[in-house]
Parts: structure tokens; C-alpha cells; sequence
């Protein structure tokens, strides 16, 4: 089972990331699931996210303690959570930026995907949108097809700009 | 159709399917995605039902138990103090025979306020007269709201019927979904005591000690009956869908010498458990609950029992370990768990199976003698 | 000018969203009614906005009750409090769900009992708590997430119906005059028997506009006259200086409609029915004010 820890701020769209990274791979033939932990914070307030991805049906419900991967959607949320809290050993992380500095000594790998959503214009009440452009950087990790984020994408969303989007993280992420 | 969906999101696709006639409901985190889902697809055309946004639960429950004594099929959904604010009418609605379906997305009831898993709320409604299950997976959702409509309309039952899912852990998971075309599964509903006009009488009249008894005993009847028609709905929804759950669902069950008892996720984290268990030669099994009422008959003899509930009747005891203590004989280890979507997880329960005592109650997580 | 003290109750350590004018009036309603004042609240945004366990934001005591029954519970309170020789203000701060739909059976019984307290429902015209679903407050055209036509039915006139009950104080009042609605706590407090004040809330998230935005909305609501700043003592009726400002030269309700993303793509009839229903508030509480009613 590949587990997944995507960190972010309530609106931004984490919770939404993982519903399409759990589709993408259930495109690919996997078994997935995703379960928000909701907290009773409002707008801007950290929220996490959970996905799995296995060849057979997941049983697990609870908060996954030991990740394969981390996502920081939101890199300001590392000032308040340790984002690489409880990662597996050759865990890897994901990072929205432009520099990984601040993540020693573990494989981390940075794409601006602020930058990407808002050359592409995709913002909403004022705020970038950064799930559909993960999953291309998450299809170039290797976690789901190419084919799969793109369906995924389209399945939720009728803008093509999210498609655009995600190839341009696709391209720009140096693995 | 192969989907993903949310728990809640799948309660109200099977909604669809069997298009009520009338649905009131009222909003509660974190059963709300129901609501807004069949808002939705009552506005743009897709479900051709009356949708009434009422004020309130106890309003919602009412304006379900006028519907439906026209002969009319109803659904409603709530959570928590919703559930509880209906209180009144849930009684109501069984009293008087009437086939409704409920979602009841499971939740903590305050104070303090707490949005999160807990199976109280509904435990609190389970001496109504309302069939009563719990489902594990979004799927599992799906398949037994068809199945609630089909088993709360037969002519045998007529009763309501609450289908119950965990909030959060399963009211917004996203999984795999398979959608039917359910044809003729759930047949057109017949309620033989629908009001009518052309033969009129008097409904729910003042009723004196004799009659009333008689009354409670045929509800006790149906529910009784209740039991074969569960078992023939899922044997014809296993023949035409291809997937059956059964009463409780058994997992590595026939050998084991010692069996976990949970309901709703818990259930399914407690296979995890089992198997980490069985690698370390612990002969563990596991039996999720579906239904709680009817409440199901399982021979536990000669085993161990670990019983997890998600809730507690205070000067009493976890209420599905003590129910079953007074239909068997048995030891068995009673855990109180999850309270107020307290994380449990497989080790936890794991753990639960390896240190078990016998004949005593463990709080999890709460340090302190009673 | 009045002058507010510098005071706060509400710390700056809420979980609101940003902008949030159900806070912003809070903090006005308690620098008015000082320390000596007990908050009743039923389930609403306000719920959250006082943090979490073991945290609060709010430094009076907060009593957090049951979404229908917070008009009930302040009864309760404020007789046990009258019964122990106390004064202390018993002020419920409910948003518009908890009072014009599931709450207002407990709000008509403590109205027709003269309950000693103020009831305060700032309306942001839908269940915000619970992501914005519609209530009987939401105005008609209005998106929510169960109104995703637009609501078909228009807002209850929730001042209309307490003032049936003939409270000793009601007001309406509007996140963005906390001047105002400071000076209507004070005077309502000083009062005996049942208050009211029914305070626009603009807010961001439900309505659609981005959150520095809030003053300005709740300023087009008065000055379009869909939203009217009154208040009536003892059935005497004032209107104030804004909305009288606005009766003589009104902006056009679009103004006020095109601004916030709820009512995209609302339609003639509802925007008439918008018009129709302020300007017959308009003209009735004008004939109120001069006494011909
Ligand atoms: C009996 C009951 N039903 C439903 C709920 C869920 N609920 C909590 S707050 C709320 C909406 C509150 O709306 P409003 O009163 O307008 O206050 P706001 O959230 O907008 O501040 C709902 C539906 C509840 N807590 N109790
Ligand atoms: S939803 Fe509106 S009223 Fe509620 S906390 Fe957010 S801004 Fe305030
Ligand atoms: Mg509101």
C-alpha cells in the first residue's frame, strides 16, 4: 500500500487534491481511497488529507501515521505542522515552491505550482488553484499515469485550463 | 457505472435510483453532503422528487410521516442532534407503520460540540421500532440504501428503516463506487393502510391499554418477519448485482478461536487487525454488525470475544457487548472506543486482542480507575 | 460621537474566516454590554469562531446550547439570575437559522413572556456553520448550496414577527455601523423585558465577495434599501440617519446584487420582487415613524 500525506490551509483546495489523486489511480486500476481530516477550523487553518493507493481494497480508516509521500501544498504550513512527521524511511516529499532548502536530508522535490496556476489564471475569490496542477507533478513521480491525472482532471473539472495546468507541472518538475 | 464517491455522496446516488416521492431534510455536518447532493439534482432535473427544505429535523421527520401515509415513498437524512431533535416523530414514524428510509450519518452528540464519529446518536433511536443498520464502505452505503427501501416497504415489514455510516471516516471517504440500474429491485410501494378519501378512518385515535398492546406486539411481529426479509433482499441482490454482506459480515471467522466484534469502519480496520494477529499466530477472527435491529442471533460459544463499541450506555455498559452478554454465555472483553472520533486504529485494535481480560471494561485511552 | 471603550472581550485568536462580520459584531455587542453579561449561543458560525476546547476567544462567560433552544435557555437564566438579586445581562447572540427557522418556537415563548434579556440574531442570510445552506433569512435569487437555482421563496420578515409580540426594544442594526449598533446594545440594556436587535451580516464566504470587502457590503445593503436601520421603542418607531439618506437617494439594488457571487445570474422577477418588498418596508415603517399606522 502506497500512502500519502497532502498538507495544506482549508480553501486551497487539499481536500479536492486528494479526491483527484484517488480517482487518477483508480483510473489506473488500483484500489484508492481518500479521507480528509476534517477539523473544526475554518478557512486558512492547516488541514491534512489522506490517500492510498493499493492492488487490493483498503481496509485502513484511520489517519496514516507512516507516509511513502508527503504534498505541501502551502509551504507556510511547515512554520506550525512537522510535515515530515512520521515519513517512512526513502519517504520522499513534494514540495509548491521554488527550493526544497528547508527539507534536510530527505528526497524533496520542489515545483512551483502557484506560479503555474496563476500564468494559466486560475484563481478563485482571490486564492490559487493548486490540486489539478499537482497531479501532473505527482504523474511525473510516478504515483499515477499521465493518462489517468488527465481523465481525472476532466472527470471533476470542464476547464481545460486544469489540464494545461497540470502539464506545465508535468514538464517544469526536475526529477 | 464505475465511479469514486464519498459515503454521502453515495447514499444519495442510491437516493436517486429509487426516486422518493417526497424528501424533506434538514443540513447537519457532516450529513449535509446528502442534502445539497439531492438539492442539486432535484433543481437541475434529475431527480423528479419534492425536496422540502424544512426549518427543522422534527419538521423533516413530519413532513416524511405526512408524505408517507399517502402512500407515498420518503426518505429523509440527518446526524447526531438532528437525529435526536426528531426524536418525537422517529417514534412517530414506526408507531405508525410507515416505510420510511433514513440516513443517519453517525456523529457524537454535545456538549461540547463534536462533529465526529460516535454511534450513540443512533443507539439512542434503536428501541423505536426502526430497522437499524451500519454499513463499512462507500459501496456498502450504496447497496444497502436500495436494499432499505426494498426491505422497509415489503408487505411483512413496514416499518422505517435508518441506514447508518460513520461521519467523516466514511460520510467523506472517497472510494470506488459501482452504480446500478436497479430495474425492478425495489418494487412500487404499496401501504395497505395509505390514507384515502373513499374510505375514510381515523388515524392514530386515542387508543385504549388493550388495543395498544396489541399494537407494540405487531410491530414486534414485523420486525421479527423483518429477519427473512432482509436475508431474501440480499440474496436477490447478490443474484442480480453480484455482492452480498449478510447480517454480520464474517471475516477469517470459522476457525477462529478468538472473534473481534465492532461495527461501521471499526469493523473494517478490525480485519487488518485480524491479519496482523493471525501472522503472529494469534487464530483471530473478525464479525462487523450490519444489524442492529432486528438484532442478529450468532453462536458465540467457545470462543473468545473482544467487543468494541462506539458507544455507551452511562450506569450500564458498552450497549452492544452487553447485548451480547444477555443473549449468551460468553466472556468477553469489553472495549469502549472511538468516542467523539477518538483514532483507533488496526494496532490499537490488535492490541485490544492481545491484551484482552476477560470479563472487565477497558476506556481506551482514558488513564484512571472508575 | 460615541465613545466605544477600548476594551475587548473577543481575543485575536478566533477560528473565523477572514472578514467575518458575525465577529466584528460580537466585539461591538460586548464592548457595550460590558463584563457583566452572560452569552447564550445555539449552534451557528459562532460555535466555532470562540475557538476550540480548552481555548476561547471570548472573556464573558459563553453558554454554548442547543441549535433550538437558545431563546429557552436565556429565560432560564435570566429568572435564576433575577431570582438571586443579580443583574447581570443574559444576552443571546443566535444567527438566522437558529432564530427564523429551528429556534423560533423558544423565541416566540420567551417574547410573549417578557423574558428580562436581549436577543440578538446577526443574520448572514444562510446556515453559514454548516457551509452555506439556505434559510427562511435567505433573500429570494439568492445561490446556496440547496438553493443552487436560486431561492424561489422570499426571506421571512423576521422583524415584523417579533414586533407582533410587542418587545420593549427592536432594532435592526449592520456590521459595517458599529457605532450604531453600539449605541442600540447600550439603550436596549437599560431597558426592562424582551429586547431585540436583528443585525445585517455580510458575509464573505456565503455571499461571495472577497473579505476586505465586508464594511463596504453591508453600507451598499443600507444605502440600496434592502436593508433599513431602525428601531422601535415601545412601538415608537425611528428611523435612522442612514437609511433615511438612502430613502431620499437610494443607489440602484444592483449596485448591491452584482457585487457578490450568490446572486449570479439572478433573474428579473427576483430582482423585482427584491425591489418591491424593500420599498413596501420602506413605506411602512415611514408611515410607522410618523404615527399613521
Ligand atoms: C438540531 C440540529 N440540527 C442541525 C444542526 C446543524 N447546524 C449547526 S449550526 C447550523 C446552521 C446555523 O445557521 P445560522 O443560525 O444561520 O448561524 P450561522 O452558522 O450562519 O452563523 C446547522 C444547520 C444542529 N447543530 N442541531
Ligand atoms: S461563514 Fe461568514 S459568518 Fe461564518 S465565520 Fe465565516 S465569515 Fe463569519
Ligand atoms: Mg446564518
Amino acid at each position: 500500500m502506497y500512502e500519502i500525506r497532502i498538507h495544506s490551509r482549508g480553501g486551497q483546495g487539499g481536500v479536492t487534491a486528494a479526491r483527484l489523486l484517488a480517482l487518477a489511480a483508480f483510473r489506473d486500476g488500483k484500489y484508492a481511497t481518500a479521507c480528509p481530516f476534517y477539523g473544526a477550523e475554518r478557512r486558512g487553518a492547516p488541514v491534512v488529507s489522506y490517500v492510498r493507493i493499493d492492488d487490493r481494497p483498503i481496509r485502513v480508516y484511520s489517519q496514516i501515521r507512516n507516509p511513502d509521500l508527503v504534498v505541501v501544498l502551502d509551504p507556510s504550513v511547515m512554520e506550525v505542522v512537522d510535515v515530515l512527521h512520521g515519513l517512512k524511511r526513502g519517504g520522499k516529499v513534494l514540495m509548491n515552491g521554488t527550493t526544497t532548502e528547508k527539507l534536510h536530508g530527505v528526497p524533496a522535490f520542489a515545483v512551483d505550482l502557484t506560479g503555474i496556476a496563476l500564468r494559466e489564471k486560475l484563481v478563485i475569490a482571490g486564492s490559487p488553484i493548486l490540486n489539478t496542477p499537482v497531479l501532473g507533478a505527482l504523474a511525473k513521480m510516478g504515483i499515477i499515469s499521465v493518462d489517468s491525472a488527465k481523465k481525472a482532471i476532466q472527470e471533476m473539472f470542464s476547464d481545460e485550463r486544469n489540464v494545461r495546468a497540470a502539464e506545465a507541472a508535468f514538464q517544469e518538475l526536475v526529477i | 457505472m464505475l465511479t469514486i464517491a464519498t459515503g454521502n455522496k453515495a447514499v444519495a446516488a442510491a437516493v436517486k435510483e429509487v426516486r422518493p416521492d417526497v424528501i424533506a431534510a434538514y443540513p447537519i455536518t457532516p450529513q449535509t453532503e446528502i442534502v445539497e447532493q439531492i438539492a442539486e439534482y432535484v433543481t437541475s432535473g434529475e431527480l423528479d422528487s419534492r425536496y422540502i427544505p424544512v426549518e427543522s429535523e422534527h419538521s423533516a421527520m413530519a413532513a416524511c410521516i405526512g408524505a408517507s401515509i399517502t402512500g407515498a415513498r420518503t426518505f429523509t437524512a440527518t446526524s447526531s442532534h438532528g437525529l435526536l431533535y426528531m426524536h418525537e416523530m422517529v417514534n412517530w414514524a414506526a408507531g405508525a407503520r410507515l416505510p420510511i428510509v433514513m440516513a443517519n450519518v453517525n456523529r457524537a452528540i454535545g456538549p461540547g460540540w463534536n462533529v465526529w464519529a460516535e454511534h450513540t446518536d443512533a443507539f439512542q433511536e434503536r428501541d423505536t421500532g426502526w430497522l437499524q443498520v451500519y454499513v463499512s464502505t462507500v459501496q456498502e452505503a450504496y447497496d444497502t440504501t436500495l436494499m432499505a427501501f426494498r426491505i422497509a416497504e415489503h408487505a411483512d415489514v413496514i416499518l422505517p428503516v435508518m441506514v447508518n455510516l460513520d461521519g467523516f471516516l466514511l460520510s467523506h471517504s472517497m472510494q470506488s463506487l459501482d452504480t446500478l440500474n436497479a430495474g425492478d429491485f425495489v418494487p412500487p410501494l404499496h401501504l395497505p393502510h395509505a390514507i384515502d378519501v373513499l374510505n375514510p378512518a381515523g388515524y392514530g385515535t386515542l387508543t385504549g391499554p388493550d388495543e395498544h398492546f396489541r399494537f407494540r406486539w405487531e410491530i414486534e411481529k414485523s420486525m421479527r418477519r423483518s429477519r427473512k426479509v432482509i436475508a431474501e433482499t440480499e440474496r436477490d441482490f447478490a443474484e442480480r448485482f453480484g455482492r452480498s454482506y449478510g447480517v454480520a459480515e464474517e471475516y477469517r471467522y470459522e476457525d477462529a478461536d478468538v472473534v473481534v466484534i465492532a461495527m461501521g469502519t471499526l469493523g473494517k480496520e478490525a480485519e487488518v487487525a485480524v491479519d496482523l494477529l493471525r501472522n503472529e499466530g494469534v487464530n483471530a477472527g473478525s464479525l462487523r454488525i450490519r444489524w442492529l435491529r432486528p438484532f442478529p442471533d450468532f453462536d458465540l460459544s467457545g470462543r473468545e470475544v473482544v467487543v468494541i463499541d462506539r458507544d455507551y450506555s452511562f450506569g450500564f455498559g458498552g450497549v452492544i457487548a452487553q447485548s451480547l452478554m444477555a443473549r449468551q454465555r460468553v466472556d468477553l472483553y469489553s472495549v469502549i472506543a472511538g468516542l467523539g472520533g477518538q483514532e483507533v486504529t488496526y494496532d490499537d485494535i490488535a492490541g485490544f486482542v492481545r491484551d484482552r481480560r476477560p470479563g472487565t471494561e477497558l476506556w481506551f485511552g482514558v488513564n484512571g480507575d472508575v | 460621537m460615541t465613545e466605544i471603550p477600548k476594551e475587548e472581550f473577543i481575543l485575536k485568536c478566533t477560528s473565523a474566516c477572514a472578514g467575518c462580520p458575525s465577529t466584528l459584531i460580537l466585539r461591538y455587542v460586548l464592548k457595550a454590554a460590558g463584563s457583566d453579561t452572560v452569552l447564550v449561543v445555539p449552534a451557528c458560525c459562532t460555535s466555532v469562531i470562540q475557538g476550540i476546547y480548552p481555548n476561547t476567544a471570548v472573556n464573558v462567560p459563553l453558554y454554548n446550547v442547543a441549535f433550538a433552544a437558545a431563546a429557552a435557555c436565556a429565560s432560564g437564566m435570566s429568572e435564576a439570575f433575577q431570582k438571586a438579586g443579580k443583574k447581570t445581562n443574559v444576552i443571546v447572540y443566535a444567527g438566522d437559522g437558529g432564530t427564523v427557522d429551528i429556534g423560533i418556537q423558544a423565541l416566540s415563548g420567551a417574547f410573549e413572556r417578557e423574558t428580562d434579556f436581549l436577543y440578538i440574531c446577526y443574520d448572514n442570510e444562510a446556515y453559514g456553520n454548516t457551509g452555506m445552506q439556505r434559510s427562511g433569512s435567505t433573500p429570494i435569487g439568492a445561490r446556496t448550496t440547496t438553493t443552487p437555482g436560486g431561492k424561489v421563496h422570499a426571506k421571512k420578515d423576521l422583524d415584523a414577527i417579533v414586533a407582533a409580540h410587542n418587545p420593549s426594544y427592536l432594532a435592526t442594526a449592520c456590521a459595517a455601523y458599529p457605532q450604531d449598533l453600539f449605541k442600540k446594545v447600550q439603550k436596549a440594556l437599560t431597558l426592562r423585558g424582551s429586547k431585540f436587535i436583528h443585525v445585517l451580516a455580510p458575509c464573505p464566504p456565503g455571499w461571495r465577495f472577497s473579505s476586505e470587502m465586508t464594511v463596504e457590503m453591508g453600507k451598499l445593503a443600507v444605502r440600496s434599501g434592502l436593508w433599513i436601520l431602525y428601531e422601535s421603542e415601545f412601538g415608537k418607531v425611528t428611523i435612522n440617519g442612514p437609511s433615511k439618506a438612502a430613502m431620499i437617494k437610494p443607489v440602484p439594488i444592483e449596485d448591491y446584487l452584482s457585487v457578490q457571487g450568490r446572486f449570479k445570474g439572478i433573474d428579473r422577477k427576483a430582482i423585482d420582487a427584491l425591489k418591491s418588498q424593500a420599498e413596501q418596508r420602506a413605506k411602512h415603517l415611514q408611515k410607522e415613524a410618523e404615527g399613521i399606522c
